[in-house]
């Protein structure tokens, strides 16, 4: 194997079928920069969901005296009744890990807290606030249980979980993600043609050479290096130039105006780009070197 | 060195054969001229031998492999020992003389001091010492096939076809390149010609085949052109 031989065929190969290379390169940053920025969403999904299922809570809201829901007939929640409901979410443990009751004035307070900023807080007194049971899962996915279990009973208005509302957002990022993988998908598939188109012109802008090298027993190995080398390098660079965006990704759209403005939620590390790039890098040149493999299998035999 | 054991060729788009139950031996160091008309079979012959082509029936065997059973990842190994020279020469136009004999170097992976050491060697046999440096644009014919011929025989190959070397050259220039294959011929190569030159055949007075129709019509030792001439 002659290194510098091979790596000047490379050379002069890229230079002179230039604009398709730049070709390739551009359809492979743009495709591979989609995939890493859905990869990312699903990342940034993932870390949300680890930070607030360990914060979300299935409420349950007591009566209070002007309550209309058909299970508050009775009026406000009784004593007994309290401590009923109390007696039987202690018998859901382990499934339920941890109950907190929180009381009108507990939840008044918090309340008053939450929008320290807001005129909303004159309007609300202590009275119209209802006591709850705030529950904590173990497993967050188990809701079910709890609702079956209590909603609709004397003395609760409502169960609530918080999880719902959660996972209405989360399924709103899923679909972004699956859009942007989905036309990650699209521009991979173009990519591809792409790539077999360009490696078909180059065979043949080359038919000369390539036919010389069988000639005189160049192995096939020997003929289509060349070829795919320059794939894989066109692809490389591009896939360098996809990583590069998605770190601007990351500075300028996550940490610099997304984190800021959403202080209360998580969002996706470095550790996060630095397991997709290496994806990214692999996929592209894999992608090329197996579009080009194929192509010249086809082109080039001996 | 090469053997046709009943070997047709039929084309898939062809009905009929280009060689037709073909049975002939040459031996190592044989100096062979293979004539005939157009669309005899030369052609086919010399990609059969090359396994640029395998036979619809029969086998070849070439430097002692039989070239049916040979696999494709061998192929590149036989055509190193094997030599082509063709009409058209099939030089690369941007390449000098040197560069175009040590691409066939190259390209089978010989160290650069191994092709730094042989190519002037091989440019001194076929008469173009001092043109290393010219383009092949930049050569007369008959140079740019000693070119081709250098790139073919810088390997040192057990042998050497040659379709119609001489076809794009004229008569004067066509005797140099006799002279130099008869040379090569002398060192040990087998070669095998085809042509279409009755001149060059008569002079040479080597083993003459002749084919017609994908038939073997002749075959003889010391043999001319044709008898109708």
């Amino acid at each position: 194997m002659r290194a510098t031989f091979v790596a000047s065929e490379v050379g002069n190969g890229l230079r002179r079928n230039l604009t398709m290379t730049l070709a390739v390169i551009i359809t492979v940053a743009v495709s591979l920069a989609l995939f890493g920025a859905s990869l990312l969403v699903r990342a940034q999904v993932s870390t949300m969901k680890d930070f607030w299922y360990d914060k979300v809570e299935v409420s349950i809201f007591l009566c209070s005296k002007g309550s209309d829901t058909p299970s508050c007939a009775g009026g406000a929640v009784t004593a007994a009744q309290r401590d009923q409901i109390k007696a039987d979410l202690e018998s859901l443990r382990p499934l339920v890990d941890e109950i907190y009751y929180e009381s009108k004035a507990e939840a008044y307070e918090r309340f008053v807290e939450q929008f320290k900023n807001s005129p909303i807080v004159d309007n609300v007194t202590e009275k119209s606030l209802p006591e709850s049971f705030r529950v904590k899962l173990a497993d967050p996915t188990k809701y079910d249980v709890v609702a079956s279990a209590f909603a609709g009973r004397p003395g609760i208005e409502q169960v609530n979980d918080q999880r719902q509302v959660l996972d209405k957002f989360f399924q709103l990022l899923g679909g972004l993600q699956a859009i942007a993988l989905l036309i990650a998908g699209v521009m991979l598939v173009v990519t591809v043609l792409l790539i077999v188109n360009t490696m078909r012109v180059a065979a043949f802008s080359r038919r000369r050479e390539t036919s010389i090298m069988r000639l005189v027993g160049a192995s096939n190995f020997y003929i289509q290096l060349p070829f795919l080398l320059e794939a894989a390098f066109a692809a490389a660079i591009g896939a360098l130039l996809a990583i590069g965006s998605l770190i601007l990704m990351k500075v300028v759209i996550i940490d610099g105006v997304l984190a800021p403005s959403f202080q209360f939620t998580a969002f996706v590390g470095w550790d996060a780009v630095a397991a997709i790039a290496p994806v990214m890098l692999i996929t592209g040149i894999a992608l090329a070197g197996l579009a080009a493999f194929f192509t010249l299998r086809k082109y080039l035999r001996v | 060195m090469i053997l046709f054991d009943h070997v047709t060729k039929v084309y898939p788009t062809q009905q009929r054969p280009a060689l037709d139950d073909v049975s002939l031996e040459i031996e190592k160091g044989e100096f062979v001229f293979l004539v005939g008309p157009s669309g005899s079979g030369k052609s086919t012959f010399l990609r059969l031998v090359l396994r640029e082509e395998r036979p619809t029936k029969g086998q070849v065997w070439v430097l002692g492999k039989d070239l049916n059973r040979l696999s494709n990842w061998k192929i590149p190994m036989l055509r190193r020992q094997i030599g082509t020279v063709f009409q058209d020469f099939r030089l690369l136009p941007n390449k000098t003389v040197a560069e175009n004999v040590a691409f066939a170097l190259e390209v089978i992976g010989k160290p650069s001091s191994h092709i730094k050491k042989v190519v002037p060697e091989v440019l001194e046999v076929v008469g173009l010492e001092g043109k290393e440096n010219r383009r092949p644009d930049e050569l007369s014919g008959g140079e740019q096939q000693r070119v081709a011929i250098a790139r073919a025989f810088v390997n040192r190959p057990m042998m050497l076809i040659a379709d119609e070397p001489t076809g794009n050259l004229d008569p004067g220039t066509s005797v140099g390149i006799m002279k130099l294959l008869d040379r090569i011929n002398r060192l040990g190569t087998t070669v095998v010609m085809s042509t279409h030159d009755a001149q060059i055949v008569d002079q040479m007075r080597r083993r003459v085949i002749e084919l017609e129709g994908g038939h073997v019509v002749r075959d003889q030792t010391r043999g001319v052109y044709g008898y109708a001439r």
